[in-house]
């Protein structure tokens, strides 16, 4: 199996799935690289082993594909075709003159360093979630959405009793269902954006039935679980001392304001919120990829403009798990066909091309219609932190901007240190650049995870020795 | 009322302990630090460095780094990703948690 060309896919989510499969199923020798635990990303999340699930299907959707997912890995890999790292978190991907290295480092306390050589990469890292500041949202009980789903279907744990889903977006859906089968009563789902304005894009909804069936299960389990349904609503804030206690949900007029008056105060112990998904880009932005806005831009071929490096599913734009299918299965494709010298034919991926451009027009469609209230910002006081892991607020963002003319999240970062911690940005980011009232871009961070710096001593070490044979090589030619 | 372990139908293995600030807690097999102190009723186990204010689990996926603990002496240790083990010594972490 040497001498198979050697692709490297990052992220076992379905994009990352469906391209190993593809690709070991076309003669490519594949490393799987994941930082869980086991394959399934974030939609397919698996219940941790030693839990023994005996029906985690009950957590799930679409459970035969993921079945047919995880029965192609399992045979490529005792085939000898794939091998599946879990548990590497991957911080550089390195190119060479004429091979690739990804570095990575082992389990989650992350200091042992692992690194792979490959032909070529293929980035299927997906996305998180985005969610913009309010009062009260940095109180113990107030989590992202889909941290309260991943929680459910990665541990089987829920936080508290009682309930709130609230943001925009279509994950909120299954959150809020997945919650309350799990016995949490979900006192509301507050969605700001009036989906009924989606009904009205018949074009793109007749042109995926699925997508409509999909909807209409989850509003039969709301119904079921008595769970309230509040569109055009958003949370104004959430109420406690030390944790959650309430949290206070107000009407929006058709301009995205909070309409005075309207406000209800909501008992619960759990808010679990979300206003949207961004990519996963640090490491194609790392090799140099190009991006298309925030997303890594990418050919029919889902091919990138770095040669040898392909991406799919979220990390090239947000768009569910069945697109991350699709995009997935055309790269490991392609990246097959290529790797073995061979121009591909496009035909033999009609289908997969197809659902492609179908769901790419039914998410844009969502996208329009699924958007945070216009005036969010208003709802951001001075005392309300924005940037989590530094503890810098609105007033002091604002100070930056109206006082000292900051016009850039950039600049906003250098004056005030929001985006200076921990997370790098990743959760105050568009809100920084909300408020600064400029166009949230794509921020370039020299590694995708925080690494010891003797790390990257003995990284620098091991490049230089790899550089010194690739030019002892290219001599001997 | 039903819970997720329920609904999964699991059955993990004998619970174990772990101890939280030297208090006693159960764990289960596969728990990660933040479920099993969610399952003990604990939402919060740090204090940020400037305010002291409380924090738990946000992103529960290993991006915001807001759920840090000190793990068996270690400290800032993501609790959303960690699994424990039996005997393992958790600590609340003040601040950076390097005063510890
Ligand atoms: C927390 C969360 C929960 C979600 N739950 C649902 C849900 O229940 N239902 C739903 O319809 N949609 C859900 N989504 C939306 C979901 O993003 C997509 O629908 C789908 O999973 C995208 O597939 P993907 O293959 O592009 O990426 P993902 O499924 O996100 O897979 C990406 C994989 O890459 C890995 N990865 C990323 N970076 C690195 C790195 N540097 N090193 C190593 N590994 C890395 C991740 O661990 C992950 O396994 C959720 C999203 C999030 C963020
Ligand atoms: S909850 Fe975000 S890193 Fe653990």
């Amino acid at each position: 199996m040497t001498d198979r060309p050697h692709l490297a896919v990052i992220g076992a989510g379905p994009a990352g799935l469906a391209a190993t499969v593809a690709a070991a199923a076309h003669g490519v020798r594949v490393t799987l690289i994941d930082s869980a635990a086991r394959a399934g990303g974030q939609f397919y999340r698996q219940t941790a082993a030693a839990l023994h699930a005996g029906r985690p299907q009950a957590l799930h959707h679409q459970w035969r594909t993921w079945e047919r997912l995880r029965d192609g890995l399992e045979a490529h890999v005792r085939a000898d075709r794939t091998v599946h790292l879990t548990d590497h978190h991957v911080w550089l991907v390195d190119r060479q003159l004429n091979h690739f290295t990804v570095h990575a480092l082992l389990g989650p306390e992350q200091e042992t360093p692992v690194e792979v050589r490959a032909d070529a990469v293929l980035l299927a890292t997906g996305g998180y979630e985005k969610v913009l500041p309010f009062p009260g949202w940095t109180l113990p009980g107030v989590l992202t959405a889909g941290g309260a789903q991943a929680m459910l279907k990665g541990t089987l744990a829920v936080s508290g009793r009682t309930a709130v889903v609230a943001g925009t977006g279509p994950l909120l859906l299954p959150v809020a269902t997945g919650l309350a089968e799990a016995g949490v009563d979900v006192a509301a789902l507050v969605e700001s954006a009036d989906p009924k304005a989606f009904l009205r894009r018949t074009r793109a909804l007749a042109a995926q039935p699925g997508k409509v069936v999909e909807g209409a299960q989850y509003a039969a389990q709301l119904l079921r679980h008595r769970v309230k349904l509040l569109t055009r609503h958003t949370v104004v804030e959430a109420h406690g001392d030390e944790r959650l206690e309430a949290v206070t949900v107000a009407a929006l007029d058709t301009d995205g304001r909070v309409r005075p008056g309207t406000g209800r105060r909501i008992a619960c112990d759990t808010l679990a919120v979300g206003h949207g998904m961004l990519p996963h880009t640090d490491l194609a932005e790392t090799l140099g990829c190009r991006l298309d806005g925030l997303d890594v831009q990418v050919d029919d071929e889902q091919r990138t403009d770095v040669p040898g490096v392909w991406a799919a599913g979220e990390t090239t734009g947000i768009g569910g798990a069945a697109l991350s299918l699709a995009e997935g299965h055309i790269a490991g494709r392609s990246a097959a066909a290529r790797l073995h010298g061979t121009e591909p034919d496009p035909r033999t991926w009609a289908t997969a091309a197809k659902s492609r451009t179908r769901l790419g027009e039914f998410f844009a469609a969502l996208d329009t219609v699924y958007a945070p209230p216009a005036r969010w910002a208003d709802l951001v006081t001075d005392d309300t932190v924005v940037c989590r892991c530094e503890e810098v607020t609105g007033g002091a963002i604002r100070e930056a901007v109206d006082g000292l003319g900051a016009g850039d999240v950039r600049t906003v970062k250098l004056l005030t240190r929001a985006g200076m911690g921990w997370c790098q940005g990743r959760m105050c980011e568009p809100a920084v650049a909300g408020l600064a009232g400029c166009e949230l871009t794509a921020s370039r961070r020299p590694f995708a995870r925080p690494v010891p710096l003797g790390v990257l001593a003995r990284a620098g070490e091991a490049e230089s020795e790899a550089e010194s044979e690739a030019e002892a090589e290219a001599e001997s030619d | 009322m039903s819970s997720p372990l329920d609904l999964a139908e699991a059955h993990p293995g004998p619970a174990f302990t772990v101890t939280l600030d030297g208090r006693e807690i159960e764990a289960l097999p596969g728990q990660t630090v933040a479920a099993a102190l969610w399952a003990a009723g604990v939402t919060s186990w740090r204090t940020t460095r400037g305010e002291g204010r409380p924090r738990g689990v946000f992103c529960g996926i290993g991006i915001c780094y807001d759920c840090l603990v000190t793990v068996n002496a270690r400290p800032n240790q993501r609790a959303c990703l960690v699994p424990l083990h039996p005997g393992d010594a958790i600590r609340t972490q003040e601040g950076t948690g390097h005063d510890d």
